[in-house]
């Protein structure tokens, strides 16, 4: 069976004016239809950069440098604009980070759900209304017909994320791509939206792609893990596997840093160091400044993305490497 | 709708009442008024009687609340080169300085909002370049240069259009209108082209500069994130954004442009307030000069309470507040 979503060796770069930075470095991954997979890392690792670069929607001076994205047999960064703007919003639904701010302040939520649907179907907006109700009862808002008439400062942080999940669904579509969709929110709030998508995934059978750099927040939704770090993918697998049994030493500095693992009152556990920034990626593997294995070939050679059993488990590290012969 | 009105009713009689003390100072430091009154042949001891009569030996502000009363019944004393009352000088010259604004204003509007729009979406396009080179260069030229040059090439060299003179006027209601003769409105083309050229470099500079920032905002990416078509994106979503805070900049501006009107009035002879206002100092015509200050004051408040009616319309969240 083919898959909803194949990106293979996707390179994103950033034309400035001093040169270009290479934000997303070779990225390869598939997604199956209903399949949740989650891209974790730290701040500027690439995360959303991936996320929008499948819709091709990249800002400015980032443009696709390398790589194909095939979803539903047609390669995405080959479209023309029109078709493109045909799929964005209609067979890919996107959440954004931050609901305070995703939502256009001055046009009602029912402008903003109804003209979704107009840009995609040939529908009155009659009937383009009724499907916004609809879909507003299934993100679980309290009286629906009322909020359809608001302004977003009417709502609630929550509520705002609710109605972009909406949004989202109208078109039924066969991928969401969810931007840290609970980041901007309360940590109970956050569990509600969570349980939510979690929840349209299952009944719908949308793929999802969760872009967060919470693991706790992965675990609990997908099914597959690609951890991201400096633009590369530096480990998949299932969730289950990469959770309870990290092999990279910085998947394992990710895990370890959860506040879960420890006991009350200790000091949280932290990787040392920061991400680098693209400007200065160390040579070798990026990650050899922070690591606490690492050897000379680290320093010296990059390395690849290989299978480290017979799952779908790889991890793109020498020292991971050497003890898999 | 009701308290927002209300509270724009007291805000505006606050404003009055700081514009009529200063208007009232001015009066009050510029100028004898006996003198005006009875010429130099008259005694001290006399002078001394008409000014007790006249209430002028009151103190400063028993004399302003007399002046206040007097204004409240629309008398802003005797203009004293007409013989008239000042507002009726004044409301016979404003028909013709308000008609100029409003062209002006279309002008405006017309001109900066599409090229504003255009410049930001397309930054790097001739076009763009050209308006933000040619603004950068208007900024700096002085609106009576404008208005000469025009009055040179279209009035003197082609013979185009009329340079002074208001030209042929309907009395409508006893408003002095130009709008509804050909002769009125060709009168009004270049006025109107050289007041709106001194705010023109700044609405398209700052039309593209709000754009520009909107465009880059997450509701937008999300607008195309929906997929979009980008008529939609540029003219519903990102425009309604824009609007806001240049709809702020325009009222305050339109006020501006009232004053500018005494350099445009009087190099193209155009009888309005700001024609009659300069003449109004060269002949210390004090009571005049208050009572333009005050007309201009409402007119001001006026204009801004619209404004921000509109600003209601355009920004949902002002509206609740407004409601409340």
């Amino acid at each position: 069976m083919s898959h909803l979503l194949e990106v293979i060796d996707l390179e994103v770069k950033f034309a400035l004016r001093f040169g270009e930075l290479t934000a997303i470095n070779g990225v390869s991954f598939t997604l199956d239809k209903g399949e949740r997979l989650g891209i974790v890392g730290e701040s500027g690792a690439g995360k959303s950069v991936t996320g929008f670069a499948i819709i091709n929607l990249l800002s400015k001076p980032g443009y696709i440098s390398g790589g194909k994205i095939l979803f539903e047999g047609r390669e995405l960064n080959r479209l023309p604009e029109e078709e493109m703007r045909k799929i964005r919003g209609n067979s890919i639904g996107m959440i954004f980070q931050d609901p305070m701010m995703t939502l256009n302040p001055v046009l009602t939520i029912s402008t903003q759900m109804v003209e979704t649907v107009l840009a995609h179907q040939n529908i009155s907006k009659a009937d383009a209304m009724d499907l916004a109700l609809e879909k507003l009862k299934k993100v679980h808002i309290p009286s629906p017909a009322k909020r359809l008439h608001q302004y977003p400062h009417e709502c609630s942080g929550g509520m705002r994320q609710r109605i972009v999940v909406a949004i989202a669904l109208l078109t039924n579509p066969s991928l969401i791509i969810a931007d840290e969709p609970s980041t901007a929110l309360d940590v109970t709030i956050q569990a509600e939206i969570m349980d939510l998508l979690l929840e349209l995934c299952e009944t719908e059978d949308m793929g999802l792609i969760l872009i967060t750099h919470d693991l706790a927040v992965v675990s609990q939704v997908t099914e597959k893990i690609a951890v991201m770090y400096a633009g590369k993918i530096v480990e998949t697998g299932t969730t289950e596997a990469v959770v309870h049994d990290p092999k990279h030493p910085y998947t394992q500095g990710l895990i370890k840093a959860l506040p879960g693992s420890l006991q009350p009152g200790a000091r949280l556990n932290q990787i040392p160091g920061m991400m680098p920034t693209l400007t200065d990626i160390p040579a070798g593997c990026a990650f050899h400044p922070r690591c606490t294995i690492s050897d000379t070939v680290c320093q010296m050679e990059v390395p690849a993305l290989i299978s480290i059993d017979d799952y779908d488990r790889m991890a793109a590290c020498h020292m991971v490497e050497k003890s898999f012969p | 709708m009701f308290a927002f009105i209300l509270r724009r009713i007291i805000q505006a009689i606050f404003v009055m009442l700081v514009i009529s003390l200063v208007g009232f100072s001015i009066q009050h430091q510029i100028g004898d008024p006996v003198r005006d009154l009875v010429g130099e042949r008259v005694t001290p001891a006399e002078r001394e009687v008409i000014r007790d009569q006249l209430g002028l030996n009151d103190p400063f502000y028993i004399q302003y609340f007399r002046f206040i009363k007097n204004a409240c019944k629309g008398d802003l004393g005797l203009s004293f080169f007409y013989k008239k009352p000042a507002l009726e000088v004044i409301v016979s010259k404003a028909p013709a300085t308000i008609e100029l604004v409003i062209v002006t204003a279309i002008i405006l509007i017309l001109v900066s909002i599409p090229s504003g729009i255009y410049a930001a979406i397309y930054p790097k396009s001739w076009f763009s370049r050209l308006v933000m080179a040619a603004s950068t260069i208007g900024v700096a030229i002085p609106v009576f240069l404008t208005a000469i040059a025009l009055i040179y090439l279209f009035g003197v060299e082609l013979n185009w259009l009329p340079s002074y003179g208001r030209g042929e006027t309907v009395n409508i209601w006893g408003w002095e209108s130009g709008f509804f003769t050909w002769d009125g409105l060709k009168h009004l083309v270049l006025p109107s082209i050289s007041l709106s050229s001194i705010m023109l470099p700044l609405f398209i500079r700052l039309v593209r500069a709000e754009m520009m920032e909107v465009l880059e905002t997450e509701y937008i990416k999300f607008a195309w994130a929906k997929g979009l078509h980008r008529q939609r994106v540029w003219f519903i979503h990102a425009f309604k954004n824009t609007l806001l805070p240049v709809i702020t900049v325009f009222g305050v501006q339109l006020g501006i442009l009232f004053a500018f009107t005494i350099l445009t009035e009087t190099v193209f002879q155009w009888q309005g307030m700001g024609f009659m206002f300069l003449e109004a100092v060269e002949r210390s015509d004090t009571s005049l000069l208050v009572a333009y200050l005050v007309v201009v004051g409402v007119i001001f408040v006026v204009v801004n309470t619209i404004v921000d009616i509109v600003y209601g319309y355009v920004n949902p969240m002002v509206r609740i507040v407004g409601t409340k």
